[in-house]
């Protein structure tokens, strides 16, 4: 199987934020929440770069790791997922998270923390593929129609990748070597443990 | 004159090539041959190593997404998945092992003279209320949290997943609404035994005398001996930090960052773990490690021999009716002959 990443080139990302919009849109995520989201780095400033950033899907993932209730599960796809049914929404995986991914709607005691919620690689949850239940819960499950997350597939400059890990860094590579700079794969040592040489 | 229009074709045509050159070059003069864009862009790894973190600025209104990694997340799951079961394995279990050791050779501190029949009233009803009510919910709390800590691993496969998930959140919402109970508890607590619990200097002869564990009779102790202060100090000081870092985790983002959250969970943790350690012995010694203990704070009074043989220099103030808070003088507080 794949094992699925994404890569963001933030020589090209150029903070248009479409990869938020059309995140928030297929997955109809809860008011307040984010799965994905544009940052940027030295704003105004020579050398100014802007990163998507949303889950990684990491090699032993840390929320996996420190979960209280082994709510999550890496897919055969590597894509690290969890059941809402099981999350008691307790902010463990949130403590953990080198990237800010997990988010929690505001729904429980003293308006904290509800059943935890982040990005799903567009591949939804347990529950059965492609059904109202699955889309509830998780949102858009396109991997199973053979379709990438559509953040990546929206991408206006082709910054932001998502695919099999060897396919989108050969890509990143190739791009590196023609135009002879690239300020290399953001969050890929922090979740990988290894990050692409150019 | 074809060849003449011709040669004036390329003498134009030089000429307008000079001019264009000569306007250009000075602004090609001022472009390095390869623009590198990168040379001034920010590095991730330099990031890292600077900040710890890779923070920048977003368009969303949630500003705390504006951090964009942070790595020290592994720093507190090497503490979550390690550190904490092992501290809080060692202080529990190893507490027990100490206690069923101690009770195998010492057994239950008995009433040596035996029971005079005469009660003397030690605790009050509002006293014993205020320890009960604490006492539950510490153990509750206890419970649910060690349950966050070791229950993945001890329960979960016991019960299954569902029904660990259902007890799990239970679990989440007795800690959370039980700490204010407890905050109160402590509080309380802490003012109303104050008194009692101010070190003077019978508690250095009592810890000189190791408390009396060894020796045929107990040192002579005010309303709460050297060891009774000690639990005392160590539950307010204790329940404080608790109280405070769980509100830290509770509520979260009010004055902290991710960082601070982690550091709150440490804290909380750890001490959790000691201070069920300490209970755990507090238990034992109210219960079947001293005869005629138990009833202080259940009936709230206790065997006239008892006081004599555990809080003597009390029991003398209680009978000659002195201010139970006040203390007097050590020697003078020696038994007259």
């Amino acid at each position: 199987m794949a094992r699925m990443k994404f890569l963001c080139d933030a020589d090209r990302c150029i903070e248009c934020n479409a990869c938020v919009t059309a995140c928030k849109n297929e997955n109809e995520v809860p008011w307040g929440i984010n799965r994905r989201r544009v940052v940027t780095l030295n704003d105004g400033k020579p050398g100014e770069r802007s990163v998507s950033m949303a889950c990684m899907h990491c090699t032993d993932a840390p929320c996996a790791a420190v979960c209280p209730v082994n709510c999550f599960y890496t897919t055969a796809d590597a894509v690290v997922l969890h059941s809402k049914d099981l999350c008691i929404g307790c902010g463990y995986c949130f403590y953990a998270c080198p990237f800010g991914a997990p988010q929690y709607p505001r729904v429980g005691n003293f308006g904290s923390r509800g059943k935890m919620d982040k990005c799903t690689y567009c591949t939804g949850g347990p529950e059965p593929d492609n059904t109202a239940v699955q889309y509830a819960k998780y949102g858009a499950d396109r991997l199973s129609q053979g379709k990438l997350p559509l953040c990546a597939e929206m991408c206006s400059t082709k910054s932001l990748l998502a695919g099999d890990s060897d396919i989108i860094a050969q890509i990143y590579k190739d791009r590196v070597a023609k135009r002879g700079y690239g300020s290399g794969a953001w969050g890929w040592q922090t979740a990988y443990r290894e990050t692409i040489a150019t | 004159m074809a060849m003449v229009c011709a040669r004036i074709r390329l003498i134009v045509a030089a000429i307008a090539l000079l001019v264009v050159a000569a306007a250009v070059a000075p602004l090609a003069a001022q472009q390095p041959n390869s623009v590198d864009p990168n040379a001034s862009a920010v590095q991730e790894q330099q990031l890292l190593q600077e900040f710890k973190r890779v923070q920048g600025l977003g368009t969303i209104p949630d500003t705390k997404s504006y951090v964009i990694e942070q790595p020290q997340g592994r720093a507190w799951r090497q503490y979550r998945e390690g550190t904490l079961p092992l501290i809080g394995t060692i202080a529990m279990l190893g507490m027990i092992v100490l206690l069923a050791i101690f009770f195998m050779v010492r057994g239950m501190v008995r009433i040596r003279s035996g029971r005079s029949g005469v009660n003397i009233m030690r605790f009050n009803a509002f006293e014993r209320f205020v320890h009960w009510m604490t006492a539950t919910c510490f153990i509750l709390m206890a419970l649910t949290g060690l349950n966050i800590t070791f229950g993945r691993v001890a329960l979960l496969p016991l019960i299954g997943p569902s029904a660990f998930s259902s007890w799990s959140l239970a679990a989440k919402y007795i800690h959370n609404f039980l700490s204010f109970p407890f905050t109160l508890g402590i509080i309380l607590i802490f003012f109303m035994w104050i008194g009692g619990n101010l070190p003077d200097r019978a508690d250095l002869n009592w810890l000189a005398k190791g408390g009396g564990i060894l020796g045929k009779s107990e040192p002579p102790a005010y309303r709460f001996n050297a060891g009774q202060k000690g639990i005392y100090w160590i539950v307010v000081l204790a329940g404080t930090a608790v109280a405070v870092t769980g509100y830290l985790l509770m509520f979260p983002f009010y004055g902290t960052t991710i960082a601070g959250m982690q550091l709150a969970q440490m804290i909380h943790g750890t001490v959790a773990v000691l201070f069920i350690a300490v209970m755990i012995a507090h238990v034992y010694i109210g219960t079947i490690g001293m005869e005629g203990a138990f009833e202080a704070m259940g009936t709230g009074t206790v065997d006239l021999n008892w006081a004599k043989e555990h809080h003597s220099l009390w029991l003398e103030e209680q009978q000659t009716g002195a201010d139970a808070g006040g203390r007097h003088p050590y020697a003078a507080a020696t038994p007259a002959e």
